[in-house]
C-alpha cells in the first residue's frame, strides 16, 4: 500500500512540476530568466533531479514506468525549453547592431495611401456629414432624363451647350455632373434631404493642365421645409471655414445653372496669396470653388416633390480642381497618371 | 463679349467709376467679367500720319518705301512691311524716338540699306483690336500731326464680360447700361447720330407684304415670327467715320464699311441682329423665308453649304441669298459698287436657328443670339436706329414705307411675385413697395395685383428684352441679385438630419481603401476609358470619342492599372503597389436591367482592383531584399479575403460563363492563379500577371495583379468578443511525409475533423520537397497548439489527441510520421 502511495505520490509531484515548470518558460521573457527557470528545474540540485530521488524508494518493478515518466517530463521540458530559447533568440533578432550609429535611417514598411483627390473628397464629406449630410451613390452612364430634363435643361437649348456630352447611344450618355443623383434620391426619398453625390463626371475636353475628360465632383442637396438662402449661405460658410480656415472669406456671385435659381457662384479669398493676388487666383485675390443656389421649383416638380412645401439648396465642386490649389499641383493631368513619385507624397 | 467703357457713357452718362469698379459691379449684381483691358493707353507718341508715296523698296520684294507727312513739316522716310498701304491714306504713326504699348523704343535704323525714321502701326501693336491683318488704316477726317488718342476719343477700356446662357439681355451696351447706370433704364438715352429721322409708314401682312417694288413673304412662320425690311436708295460704300471704327473695334468687332458697321453698331448697342442685302442683286426683287430645298449656298465667308429641309433661308425670287438667323451670303453681300439696300431686322425661331447653325457648322453673333430669343417689341426702334446711322454714315435716302410681315410682338410677360415667396426663399423680409425698389430700374414694371388671390401679391410686367425671365423663381433671382448677394444677413438655422442613409456604395469603397492602404498600396484614379485592345466582353463605344485610345469604356480595372504600372516602370520605378476603385462597363444584353433600373443597354459595376510589383519591404542597409512572389499575393488575398469578408480564396480562375459582368482576365492572368468565391460564385479574380502581358525593363520584378466586385465586401460587423485564454497552451510539431499532390487544405482538414476541441490552432511551418524525401512527396511539417479554456492541459490528453491525429493521416493520406 505505502509503496503504491509513493509510486502515486512521485506521478502527482512529476506532473505538478510539469505544469509549473511550462508556466515559467513560457513566462521567460528574456534569456537569464530562462536559464533561471532551467537551474530551478532541470539543474542538477534542481525540483525534477530531487523528484527523481525518490525514485529510490520505488519498487524495482515499478521503476521502468515511473522512470519512463521521469523522462517524458524531463524531455517535454528541455523541448519546451529548447523551443523557448528559439523564440527568445527570434525576438531579439532584428536587434541588429548597428555599432553605436543611432544616425543610420530604420528598417520601414511600405506606406500605402488614399489618393489626394480621396483626400479632398473625405473631407468635404466628413465636413457636410457635420451638417447630417450622408453620401449617395449614382451611376455614371446616366439617361438624358436624368442628366439634362429633370434638371429643367432642355435637350434642345443652349443651357446644354455649357456640357460637351459623351454619348453612348441615344438617350444615354456619360454624366456631365453629379446632379443627375439629385432627381435619383428625391424619387426615393422624402424630405428632409441632405445628400452629397461624390463621383466620376464626364466632358468631352481632352486633356490639358486644366482640363480632363473624367474627373471627380461632389455635388450637395439639401431639402426640407424653411430651407432659404441665408442658411444655404450659412451651409456653405460653415465648409469654407472648416476646409480653408477660419480667416478665409467667401464671395456669392450671381450666376447661371438651370436647376438652381438663384443661382451662386462662390468664391472663396485665395489660400495661397490669402487675397493679395497672385498667379493661382489670376490676380483677383478670389478662387471660385463651387457652383450653387436654390434648387428650382422646376426640379422638384420633375421629381414629384410639391415645390410650394419644400425649398433648398444645391451645389457642386470640383475636389480635383481643389486638390490641385491646397496640394499645389500644378497641372490635372499629375492626378490620373498614378505616378508613384507623386502617390507617396500623400502617403 | 466685350464691352466697350466709353460706349457705356456715351449711352448713360450717369455711370461712373473706373473700368474695374463697373466690372466688380457687374460681376456682383449679373455676370462675371474677365478681365479689364486698357484701350488706347500709352499711345501719347502716337499721332495721325498721311503716307504721301508709295513706292518698292528696291531690295526687299515685300517691304515698301513711304514718304510720310507727320504733320512735322518735312516729309520723312519710312520702311514699310504692311501689305495694305496705299497712297494718300492716313494711318497711325510713330515717329524715331517714341515707345510703343508696352515700352517698345522705336529707333531710326536702316532696314535693308534704307533709313527708316518710324513706323506706321497695327491695331495690336497699339493695343486698340485685334486685327493684324495691317496697318490700320484711319478715316480720312483727321489732320496728319493730330495725337492718335484725340483723334480717336481715347483712352477706353474694355470688360470682356462671361455671359451666362440666361442673360442675353447683356450682350449689348444697352443692357449693360441699364445694369450699371445708378437709375437704371431712365438713365439709358440713345445718343442721336446727327442725320435726319426717320419715321416709316409700314406696310404689314401677317405672310406677306409689299412696298416700293419689294415684296417680303414668310412661308414658314414657326421658322421666323416677324420679318421688317427698309429699303435705303443711293448710298456710297466706304470706311466709316473714326467714332463708329472705334466704337466697334473697342468692343472687339472688325470694321469694313459704313453699311455694315452700322448694321453691326445696331447689334452691340441693342442686340437686334440686322442684314443689309445689295437690292440690286436680289432677284425679284423679292425676300422668301423658307425652308431649304437641298440647294447649294455660298456664305459670305467663301464657304460653300449644301443646304437641307433642316435649314432655313432667306431667298429671293431664285435661290437662297442667306441662312437666317446665321450669316448672310456672299452674292447678295454689300460691296463697293452697291447703292441701294434692303435691310433686313427679323426675329427667327431659336430652335429652328440653332439647326440651321448646327447643320452649317458655323456659330455667329447673330445666331448666338437668335437661339437665346431676341425682343420682338424692339425691332421697329432697332431697324429705325440702323437706317439713321446708314444714312448718317453712307448718305442716300430711305424710302418712307417699310415693310413688316409675321406677327404682332407678343404681349409682354406678366408675372406674380408674392412677397411671402421672396420671405421662403431668400430669407427676406421685403414689402411689395422695396421690392418694386428693386425691380423697377431694370425695366419692370411692377404694380400690386388685384386679380391673383394672394395678399399682396405684386403683378410684375417684364420688358421685353428679358426673355429669360418667365416664373416667380426668375424674380425671386432677380430680387436676390439687386438685393446683392453680399447684402444677406448672416444667421444660423436650425436644421433637420436627412432621411437618407448613407449609400453603401460609398461605405464599402471607405473599407476597402483602408484595407489596401494598410497593406501598403496607393491609390490610383486612372483614365474611365480603354482601347478596344484593353477590353473584353461586351464594350460599350462612345459615339465620339476623344481618340482611338479612348474610344471605348473601361470593362475591367486590372488592364488599366497595368498601364500605370507600366508608366512607373517608364519613370524609372521598380516598386510599384497601386489600387484603384471604379466603375468598369458592359454593354447588356439586349435591354437589359441596369443600375439606373431602366431599359438601358450598359450595366455597370464598381469594381476594386490592385497590381502589385516590386520589393517586398523598402531597401534597408541591413539585409536581404525579397521581390513580392506568389505567397505575398495570396497573403494580400486572405488579408482582403478576411479583413473586408470577401469569400473564400482558392486556387484556379473564374468561369465567365453566363456572367453578366465577367471578369476580363484573359490578357493578362498566368498560371498562379486564385478565384475569390463568396457563396460559390466568383467574386474576384487574382494572379501573377504573364510576361506577355505587360511591356516590362529587364529588370522589372514580376507582377501580381486581383480584381474583386466592391459589392463583396461586407458591411455587417459579425466580430464578437472571445474570452482570451487564462491557461498555457500545449505546443506540439508534427512532420509528416506524403505524396506531393495532396493539398495543404486537405491535410489541414484531416487534421482538424481527426484532433480534439482543445485542438485551437494549426499552420504549417515548414514545405519541404528533395532528395531526403523520395520523388512524388513532400514534407508537410505543422505546428498545433492546443488549450482548454478551463484548465491546463495534461500532457496524456494532448498526446492522445496526436495519436488520432496522426492515425488518420496515415489511414487517409498514407502519410509517414517523421519523428522529431
Amino acid at each position: 500500500m505505502s509503496l503504491r502511495d509513493e509510486q502515486g505520490d512521485l506521478r502527482e509531484t512529476l506532473e505538478s512540476i510539469r505544469i509549473e515548470a511550462l508556466e515559467a518558460i513560457q513566462g521567460a521573457a528574456d534569456s537569464e530568466s530562462l536559464e533561471e527557470v532551467r537551474i530551478r528545474f532541470l539543474g542538477r540540485n534542481g525540483l525534477l533531479s530531487r523528484a527523481l530521488s525518490g525514485l529510490r524508494d520505488v519498487p524495482a518493478e515499478k521503476r521502468p514506468q515511473a522512470g519512463k515518466k521521469a523522462n517524458q517530463v524531463k524531455q517535454t521540458l528541455e523541448t519546451a525549453l529548447e523551443r523557448r530559447v528559439d523564440e527568445l533568440a527570434a525576438l531579439s533578432k532584428p536587434a541588429q547592431t548597428a555599432g553605436s550609429d543611432l544616425t543610420l535611417p530604420g528598417r520601414r514598411q511600405w506606406r500605402g495611401g488614399v489618393h489626394p483627390v480621396t483626400l479632398v473628397i473625405d473631407e468635404i464629406c466628413e465636413i457636410f456629414g457635420e451638417l447630417g449630410f450622408t453620401r449617395a451613390a449614382g451611376p455614371e452612364v446616366e439617361t438624358d432624363w436624368h442628366n439634362f430634363t429633370a434638371l429643367n435643361i432642355p435637350l434642345d437649348h443652349p443651357a446644354a451647350d455649357m456640357h460637351d456630352t459623351f454619348y453612348l447611344d441615344d438617350g444615354l450618355l456619360l454624366r456631365t455632373h453629379t446632379s443627375p443623383v439629385q432627381a435619383r434620391v428625391m424619387m426615393e426619398h422624402e424630405p428632409p434631404v441632405r445628400i452629397l453625390a461624390p463621383g466620376m463626371v464626364f466632358r468631352r475636353d481632352p486633356y490639358d493642365a486644366s482640363h480632363a475628360p473624367a474627373f471627380e465632383q461632389v455635388e450637395g442637396l439639401a431639402v426640407d421645409e424653411g430651407i432659404d438662402f441665408i442658411e444655404f449661405r450659412a451651409a456653405i460658410d460653415y465648409f469654407v471655414h472648416r476646409f480653408f480656415g477660419p480667416s478665409t472669406r467667401t464671395r456669392f456671385r450671381p450666376s447661371y445653372f438651370p436647376f438652381t435659381e438663384p443661382s451662386a457662384e462662390v468664391d472663396v479669398s485665395c489660400i495661397i496669396c490669402e487675397g493679395s493676388g497672385c498667379a493661382a487666383c489670376k490676380r483677383t485675390g478670389w478662387i471660385e470653388i463651387m457652383g450653387s443656389g436654390m434648387v428650382n421649383p422646376a426640379v422638384f416638380e420633375a421629381v414629384g416633390y410639391d415645390s410650394e412645401r419644400y425649398t433648398g439648396y444645391a451645389f457642386g465642386m470640383g475636389p480635383a480642381r481643389i486638390a490641385m490649389l491646397r496640394y499645389r499641383i500644378p497641372d490635372i493631368r499629375l492626378l490620373y497618371e498614378a505616378d508613384v513619385g507623386l502617390l507617396e507624397q500623400f502617403a | 463679349m466685350d464691352i466697350s467703357v466709353n460706349w457705356l457713357r456715351a449711352l448713360a452718362p450717369s455711370i461712373d467709376g473706373s473700368a474695374d469698379d463697373l466690372a466688380a459691379a457687374l460681376s456682383a449684381r449679373a455676370v462675371p467679367v474677365d478681365r479689364t483691358v486698357p484701350v488706347g493707353e500709352e499711345l501719347g507718341d502716337v499721332v495721325v500720319a498721311r503716307v504721301v508715296e508709295v513706292g518698292k523698296h528696291p531690295n526687299a520684294d515685300r517691304l515698301s518705301l513711304c514718304r510720310v507727312d507727320s504733320g512735322m513739316g518735312d516729309l520723312l522716310d519710312v520702311v514699310c512691311g504692311a501689305p495694305n498701304v496705299v497712297e494718300n491714306a492716313l494711318y497711325p504713326f510713330i515717329p524715331a524716338g517714341g515707345t510703343l504699348p508696352g515700352g517698345f523704343k522705336i529707333e531710326r535704323r536702316k532696314i535693308r540699306g534704307h533709313e527708316s525714321n518710324g513706323m506706321l502701326c497695327s491695331e495690336k501693336e497699339l493695343g486698340l483690336g485685334r486685327d493684324t491683318a495691317g496697318i490700320m488704316r484711319l478715316a480720312d477726317d483727321h489732320e496728319p500731326g493730330q495725337a492718335l488718342v484725340a483723334a480717336l476719343g481715347l483712352p477706353d477700356a474694355r470688360l470682356e464680360v462671361d455671359l451666362t446662357p440666361n442673360r442675353i439681355d447683356l450682350a449689348c451696351h444697352a443692357g449693360v447700361a441699364r445694369e450699371l447706370a445708378p437709375g437704371g433704364v431712365a438713365d439709358v438715352v440713345l445718343p442721336p447720330f446727327g442725320g435726319p429721322d426717320w419715321s416709316p409708314r409700314w406696310e404689314s401682312g401677317e405672310e406677306s407684304a409689299s412696298a416700293g417694288g419689294v415684296r417680303v413673304t414668310i412661308e414658314e412662320g414657326d421658322r421666323c415670327f416677324r420679318y421688317l425690311a427698309a429699303i435705303v436708295r443711293g448710298v456710297t460704300v466706304g470706311p466709316s467715320p473714326e467714332w463708329l471704327q472705334a466704337r466697334l473695334r473697342a468692343a472687339g468687332a472688325r470694321p469694313i464699311n459704313n453699311v455694315v458697321d452700322s448694321t453691326n453698331y445696331v447689334l452691340l448697342e441693342l442686340n437686334q441682329p440686322l442684314h443689309a442685302f445689295d437690292l440690286a442683286r436680289l432677284a425679284g426683287p423679292e425676300i422668301r423665308v423658307r425652308a431649304a430645298r437641298n440647294e447649294p449656298h455660298t456664305t459670305l465667308d467663301g464657304a460653300e453649304h449644301e443646304l437641307g429641309r433642316e435649314v432655313s433661308v432667306i431667298a429671293d425670287a431664285e435661290r437662297p441669298v442667306a441662312l437666317a438667323g446665321v450669316m448672310g451670303g456672299a452674292d447678295s453681300e454689300v460691296s463697293d459698287g452697291t447703292t441701294d439696300l434692303l435691310i433686313e431686322c427679323a426675329a427667327f425661331d431659336p430652335r429652328h436657328t440653332r439647326h440651321t447653325a448646327r447643320a452649317t457648322g458655323l456659330a455667329t453673333d447673330a445666331s448666338y443670339r437668335f437661339e437665346r430669343g431676341i425682343d420682338e417689341a424692339g425691332m421697329e426702334g432697332a431697324i429705325r436706329r440702323a437706317v439713321e446711322l446708314i444714312v448718317a454714315t453712307a448718305g442716300g435716302s430711305p424710302d418712307d414705307v417699310a415693310l413688316r410681315v409675321g406677327r404682332t410682338p407678343p404681349l409682354p410677360t406678366r408675372v406674380s411675385l408674392r412677397p411671402s415667396r421672396v420671405k421662403a426663399v431668400l430669407g427676406l423680409d421685403l414689402s411689395g413697395e422695396q421690392i418694386a425698389e428693386l425691380l423697377k430700374p431694370l425695366g419692370f414694371g411692377v404694380s400690386e395685383g388685384t386679380a391673383s388671390g394672394d395678399d399682396g401679391a405684386l403683378d410684375v410686367t417684364v420688358p421685353g428684352w428679358r426673355t429669360d425671365v418667365r416664373a416667380e423663381v426668375d424674380l425671386l433671382e432677380e430680387v436676390a441679385r439687386r438685393y446683392g448677394y453680399e447684402s444677406f444677413p448672416h444667421e444660423a438655422r436650425s436644421l433637420r438630419p436627412s432621411t437618407v442613409p448613407d449609400s453603401p456604395v460609398w461605405q464599402r469603397a471607405d473599407r476597402a481603401r483602408r484595407a489596401l492602404t494598410s497593406l501598403g498600396a496607393l491609390e490610383a484614379r486612372s483614365s474611365s476609358f480603354a482601347p478596344e485592345g484593353q477590353t473584353s466582353g461586351r464594350p460599350a463605344r462612345l459615339l465620339k470619342p476623344l481618340s482611338e485610345a479612348e474610344s471605348f469604356l473601361r470593362t475591367d480595372l486590372v488592364p488599366i492599372l497595368l498601364g500605370r504600372v507600366e508608366h512607373n516602370w517608364s519613370r524609372g520605378h521598380r516598386d510599384v503597389r497601386l489600387y484603384e476603385i471604379g466603375s468598369v462597363f458592359q454593354s447588356s444584353v439586349g435591354a437589359g436591367e441596369s443600375t439606373a433600373g431602366e431599359d438601358v443597354s450598359v450595366i455597370e459595376d464598381i469594381r476594386v482592383a490592385f497590381g502589385i510589383t516590386g520589393l517586398r519591404q523598402p531597401p534597408h542597409w541591413s539585409g536581404a531584399e525579397y521581390d513580392l512572389d506568389d505567397w505575398d499575393l495570396k497573403g494580400w488575398l486572405e488579408d482582403l479575403g478576411s479583413g473586408l469578408g470577401l469569400g473564400e480564396i482558392a486556387p484556379g480562375r473564374p468561369d465567365a460563363d453566363g456572367d453578366d459582368l465577367p471578369f476580363g482576365f484573359g490578357r493578362w492572368l498566368g498560371e498562379e492563379s486564385f478565384c475569390i468565391l463568396r457563396n460559390g460564385r466568383p467574386v474576384g479574380v487574382a494572379g501573377r500577371v504573364r510576361d506577355d502581358a505587360v511591356d516590362a525593363p529587364v529588370w522589372a520584378a514580376p507582377v501580381y495583379a486581383a480584381e474583386f466586385r466592391l459589392e463583396a465586401v461586407q458591411l455587417e460587423d459579425h466580430r464578437s468578443y472571445r474570452d482570451l485564454p487564462t491557461f498555457p497552451a500545449v505546443t506540439r510539431d508534427l512532420a509528416l511525409v506524403l505524396d506531393r499532390s495532396v493539398p495543404a487544405t486537405s491535410v489541414a482538414d484531416a487534421i482538424r475533423s481527426a484532433g480534439p476541441d482543445t485542438l485551437e490552432s494549426l499552420a504549417p511551418f515548414d514545405v519541404y520537397e528533395g532528395d531526403k524525401v523520395g520523388a512524388g512527396q513532400r514534407s508537410l511539417a505543422w505546428r498545433l497548439v492546443f488549450r482548454a479554456p478551463d484548465r491546463t492541459l495534461r500532457d496524456s490528453e494532448v498526446e492522445e489527441g496526436m495519436g488520432s491525429i496522426t492515425h488518420n493521416l496515415e489511414e487517409r493520406f498514407n502519410a509517414r510520421i517523421r519523428s522529431s
